[in-house]
């Protein structure tokens, strides 16, 4: 059976083809037929190879696929090859899942657009390179995998291109994200020149042989291609502009799964990063700052898929502190429950968006809840689950990694206290938006108001689905008494190194409790303040804003971080490569140069011209002249 | 294998085809493209076998043909290929034809003129990756500039004539220098071995003192570094390049540059390998700055084409740290990095053409929403632009990854400094591809743009078919150079070692 796992990226990319090149002969009923059950077809396989490597021990449950050698050259090979273990169980079945059913949802969202079976055939070729990201049995399919999702991404981020702002956010995003990978291809570079392979069983089992000042670096320049594409501080900025894409994007690809890529590639080196505390600790501070900046940007930004992106970059950073303090299970735990419930919200806001053409700020929405009861409900479970509340998915898998965070020999007390707050923040943030556009009165546009309607069953059903996932999911981890999740993956994480040093260093069961209770107090607090600032007393929230207007300012304008890009690194560089290495150097000096002597040149030419072209002539000439005397040299001299 | 003289066959079609073409009168000007066509195809048709019965396994060359021919001096008509003339061979005969088609509408003045031009200079450029007598390679060297200084100077734009004596005066200064240089090994290597003869193996495997390697190097190497361009020898490039017409600029980008670097792996480096050895931090750090200017300046360009071509710098740069890393991951990437940049500028340049043909410029703020209306071509240029932006899973990546790979292991600085590259790589292509194509469009003549017709399609398709196919199974292609660089590699090493050794015979000769 190890033999088929190709057909999982297979099926999609099967379907891109189709609609790619015959997509404008289809109707929009088969391109999206077909666009969906490629990805059922691949979440099929893999559900049918997930049962069976369940059949197999812990310790062997691994299957191979090899195709082909993409390239060798000396000592150095590259194989086409696929490996489905536990890891890649649960990311082939999150993306195929998840996937399959925005696809579905996007039927009926991307309903009339010109562009239908264009979308569909970038969505499907983008489940494909999602895929081989995860399916890779070494670091460089992995590395074609993910910048082919970043292909994706900026294929679909300017998916309606005519608008030059979209254009231009794509552009930003496949940019910036570059600038990750250059840090992944040097992260590559030396682990080659480190292991002489870049097979992941053939390095990470040789992890502990090498000097720790080269799997720190090694572990870090790996980290910087995470910050591109997982969205983390300091490349975060490309994710934001990413929600000019369809929503359907932004929810399979800027929540559920591409930007969780870069949590991916650290658990599955994980056995490198064990090795080097360093690295582990620049994890988790990072994941830790980006997690609260973010989350602080979300409390002021009134774009419902930018108050989303934000959240979704925070909760990045809670899967990066997750893996920084050595939690690998718990990351890729939160990572699941995070693309249901995130995949949930962003659909549902794309819902309210559909029913209030395309309408975005939250200001001019309100009182939405009896109007899209559907959309409410299941948004309102996405908004628990988020903040973490008993029994949501978000509750367990958060509140592990606040444990983790606190309990992990690589923890600290600091990482749980500023986890606890963003966790508040969270509630907080996320609610305040669900007031403001669902309860309250209506601040609908009129001319809009007429329109107002419940999306169709094709993009309500998937909500539903995301929804029950969003509520039941968390139950497959549930600590001490039903650790499934753990159990399953810790395999992958434990092949390489001492388990003995991940045992909590400190901390008890009493302790995790109160831990666990602290939160849904700090969690329940930020959702009743979001209440009675937003639904209660709205005129809290101006008031509060224009108290503290300098950081108010500064939280709305997400901290100037894109000006300050924009003026020091952008600007500059295009400034100092026209004004000085173009118009200077390469035209005043260079050419400078060949053009003075060029004029030499011709005033000896000028000599033997007869026509204006003389030079040809001349070139002729002493190209003959020169011929004739070295034969003449050569023959009889 | 079969006797028929294929090599000499393949590289002497093309020029058959201009003679024939001699005889049709000025006006069948349908009859004159037909038959560049066939005789072009039919080239491409008979280097299949080249390719095909290729012997992957020795390093030594293959379809070997050697007849004397001015026996008083000891020139011999001497061909033959291994691997690494083979790929230069076959894309030079993959992109003659496709050419061809490309300057179906675009030639107004002489068409048959301009035929016979790109049909002689296919025989010049074979004949220069097929010679091994160093005579013979320095006539097809020389002969093939003709038809080039031609092409751009007749059929070129506006500027055609000063960017002509320009690309001529580069091109003479290294060309004058090599033949001295070529002159001086000639007498040097009789003197000393008592036989007189340009063969190239001869020459080759006869180990100068490093002196004379060294000033021999730079006289090579200057010609070579012109024509691959090295920064700071670049600046003829961008005016040739936005000069010449459609077909010159693909063939100038497609094989010429490939010249200046495949000059090197032939010659420099084995012929004078400890000069090489001496040389290669300064070249290789001349490479990354061209690889980084290159970029940067291409990124500012007004003119579609002069940013392809400033791009060319950026991209040959890689080819010549692949190079000079000397290690088989550089080497084999800077080789299947000259077929990739072959392949993907050649296509930018069609590309940039048939936008030309319909708008008569190429400056990008003429441009801007395009993709709306043309998708067919929209596609082609966005597949096209991500193959020289290097995106894994087309040919781009393949030889990027590996001469950065190789040189990553030779020297940690100049590949971190190189990788740099992969970004601004993204940054001027793909800003360029949104003001060309993306936003609305702005200018009525862009909406009454037609998309491409069957035949732009059919040019563009096989090229697109070897950027997809190089970039997902590179193996085929990297398999058919492995033991020709393996034995270069290994040469380069022993002659290395064999100089260093003190009471040589060799450098007795020599001194």
């Amino acid at each position: 059976m190890q033999d088929y796992i190709w057909l999982i990226p297979f099926f999609p990319l099967l379907g891109f083809l189709i609609n790619g090149l015959l997509g404008k002969y289809l109707s929009e009923k088969v391109i999206g037929i077909l666009g969906s059950a490629m990805v059922f077809l691949s979440f099929s396989t893999a559900v049918v190879l997930f049962f069976q490597l369940t059949q197999l021990d812990p310790e062997n449950r691994l299957f191979i696929n090899t195709l082909y050698t993409w390239m060798a050259t000396g000592s150095f090979s590259a194989d086409v090859a696929f490996r489905f273990d536990a890891l890649s169980a649960v990311m082939v079945l999150v993306v195929t899942g998840v996937g399959f059913l925005i696809h579905v949802y996007s039927i009926g969202y991307m309903h009339g657009d010109r562009g239908f079976a264009r979308f569909f055939s970038f969505l499907n070729l983008f489940t494909f390179a999602m895929l081989l990201l995860v399916l890779g049995n070494n670091f460089l399919i992995m590395f074609l995998g993910w910048e082919g999702v970043g292909l994706c991404s900026y294929l679909l981020i300017g998916f309606w291109y005519e608008n030059p702002e979209y254009a231009y956010a794509g552009n930003k995003a496949f940019i910036v994200n570059r600038i990750g990978d250059f840090g992944f291809l040097i992260g590559i570079f030396m682990i080659f020149g480190y292991f002489g392979s870049l097979n992941f069983d053939t390095v990470l089992s040789a992890a502990g042989m090498q000097p720790e000042w080269v799997i720190t670096t090694i572990c870090l320049l790996l980290f910087v291609g995470a910050t591109g594409k997982s969205a983390q501080i300091p490349l975060y900025v490309w994710l934001p502009d990413a929600m000019a894409g369809p929503t359907p994007v932004s929810a399979l690809i800027h929540a559920a799964t591409m930007v969780t890529a870069g949590v991916y590639m650290i658990c599955r080196t994980s056995a490198m990063y064990v090795l080097s505390e360093v690295a582990l600790s620049v994890v988790a501070i990072i994941g830790l700052l980006t997690a609260l900046m973010a989350a602080t940007i979300a409390i002021t930004s009134k774009d419902i898929k930018k108050v989303l992106a934000y959240s979704t970059v925070s909760q990045l950073g809670y899967m990066f502190l997750a893996a920084g303090v050595g939690a690998f299970a718990t990351a890729i735990f939160h990572l699941m429950t995070h693309a249901f419930f995130k995949a949930l919200m962003f659909l549902a806001a794309g819902s309210v968006m559909h029913a209030l053409s395309n309408e975005t700020n939250i200001d001019k929405m309100g009182g939405l809840k009896n109007k899209i009861g559907t959309t409410y409900r299941t948004f309102w479970v996405g908004g628990l689950a988020i903040s973490g509340i008993l029994p949501f998915a978000g509750f367990f898998s958060k509140d592990e990694i606040l444990w983790k965070a606190f309990s992990s020999p690589f923890g600290s007390t600091v990482f749980w206290a500023v986890g606890t707050l963003i966790a508040g923040l969270t509630a907080f943030y996320m609610w305040r938006m669900i007031y403001t556009v669902f309860y309250g009165e209506s601040r609908v546009d009129k001319e809009v108001a007429l329109h107002i309607h419940e999306s169709p069953k094709v993009m309500t059903v998937p909500l539903i689905v995301l929804a029950a996932l969003s509520t039941v999911g968390g139950l497959v981890n549930i600590p001490h008494y039903f650790p499934m999740f753990e159990h399953f993956l810790d395999p992958v994480f434990m092949k390489y190194i001492n388990p003995a040093a991940f045992e909590a260093s400190h901390g008890s069961f009493g302790l995790e409790l109160t831990f666990a209770a602290i939160s849904l107090v700090v969690a329940f607090t930020g959702i009743w303040l979001a209440k009675v600032m937003y639904v209660q007393r709205r005129e809290l929230p101006d008031k509060i804003a224009s108290s503290v207007k300098g950081l108010y300012t500064l939280l709305f304008n997400k901290y100037y971080v894109d000006e300050l890009y924009d003026k020091i690194i952008v600007k500059p560089f295009v400034k100092v490569s026209d004004a000085f290495f173009y118009a200077f150097f390469d035209v005043k000096i260079i050419d400078g140069i060949v053009n003075g002597s060029a004029k030499i040149m011709d005033s000896i030419a000028g000599v033997l011209r007869r026509s204006h072209s003389g030079v040809v002539q001349f070139y002729a000439l002493s190209l003959v002249v020169g011929a004739i005397a070295l034969f003449g040299y050569l023959i009889f001299g | 294998m079969t006797d028929l003289p294929l090599l000499s066959i393949t590289i002497f079609l093309p020029a058959i085809g201009a003679l024939l073409l001699l005889f049709l009168k000025d006006s069948m000007e349908q009859l004159q493209k037909m038959l560049a066509l066939i005789v072009s195809a039919l080239t491409f048709i008979v280097s299949l076998p080249l390719y095909f019965s290729f012997n992957s396994n020795t390093a030594a060359f293959q379809f070997e043909e050697n007849y004397t021919w001015i026996s008083a001096i000891g020139a011999n008509y001497h061909v033959g290929i291994d691997g690494i003339s083979l790929l230069m061979i076959m894309l030079t005969t993959f992109l003659g034809p496709l050419v061809v088609l490309s300057a179906w509408n675009a030639v107004h003045k002489s068409l048959k003129g301009f035929l016979i031009s790109l049909l002689v200079l296919e025989t010049g450029m074979l004949g220069v990756f097929a010679s091994l007598d160093i005579f013979l390679f320095y006539i097809f060297w020389e002969a093939m500039l003709i038809p080039m200084y031609f092409v751009i100077g007749i059929w070129g734009g506006q500027r055609r004539v000063y960017a002509a004596v320009k690309f001529f005066i580069y091109t003479m200064v290294g060309s004058l220098l090599m033949m001295v240089a070529i002159l001086f090994a000639y007498f040097y290597v009789g003197e000393q071995t008592g036989t007189y003869s340009f063969d190239y193996i001869h020459l080759r495997d006869f180990l100068m003192p490093v002196e004379i390697q060294k000033w021999l190097f730079l006289a090579f190497g200057l010609s070579f570094a012109i024509k691959v361009p090295m920064f700071p020898f670049h600046t003829w490039l961008p005016d040739a390049h936005v000069e010449a017409p459609t077909a010159g600029s693909v063939i100038l980008a497609g094989v010429l540059l490939k010249m200046g670097t495949y000059g090197f792996l032939r010659f420099c480096l084995p012929m004078f390998p400890n000069a090489t050895f001496i040389f290669a931090p300064l070249i290789s750090i001349l490479a990354v700055i061209g690889i980084l200017y290159g970029a940067w300046v291409a990124m500012v360009q007004k003119d579609v084409k002069k940013l392809v071509a400033y791009s060319s710098v950026s991209h040959l740069g890689f080819v010549m740290l692949g190079i000079f890393s000397f290690t088989h991951q550089g080497m084999q990437g800077g080789l299947i990095q000259m077929v990739n940049h072959g392949l993907s500028t050649g296509a930018l340049f069609l590309i940039v053409g048939m936008i030309y043909e319909r708008r008569h410029t190429r400056m990008i703020e003429d441009f801007g929403g395009l993709a709306r209306q043309i998708p067919i071509f929209t596609t082609f240029f966005m597949i096209v632009t991500l193959s020289s932006i290097g995106l894994p899973g087309l040919n781009g990546f393949v030889g990027e990854f590996l001469v950065l790979l190789g040189t990553f292991q030779t020297n940690v600085t100049l590949a971190v400094l190189a990788t740099s590259g992969v970004i601004f790589a993204a940054v001027y292509m793909l800003w360029m591809f949104k003001r060309v194509m993306f936003g609305p469009i702005t200018r009525e003549e862009n909406k009454r743009l037609t998309d491409l017709s069957k035949r732009e399609v059919a040019v563009l398709v096989p090229i697109v078919v070897f950027i997809v196919w190089i970039g997902v199974y590179a193996q085929p292609f990297l398999g058919k150079m492995e033991k020709s660089v393996d034995s270069l590699l290994a040469q380069l090493k022993a002659k290395q070692t064999a100089l260093v050794q003190p009471g040589n015979e060799i450098i007795g000769g020599g001194e």
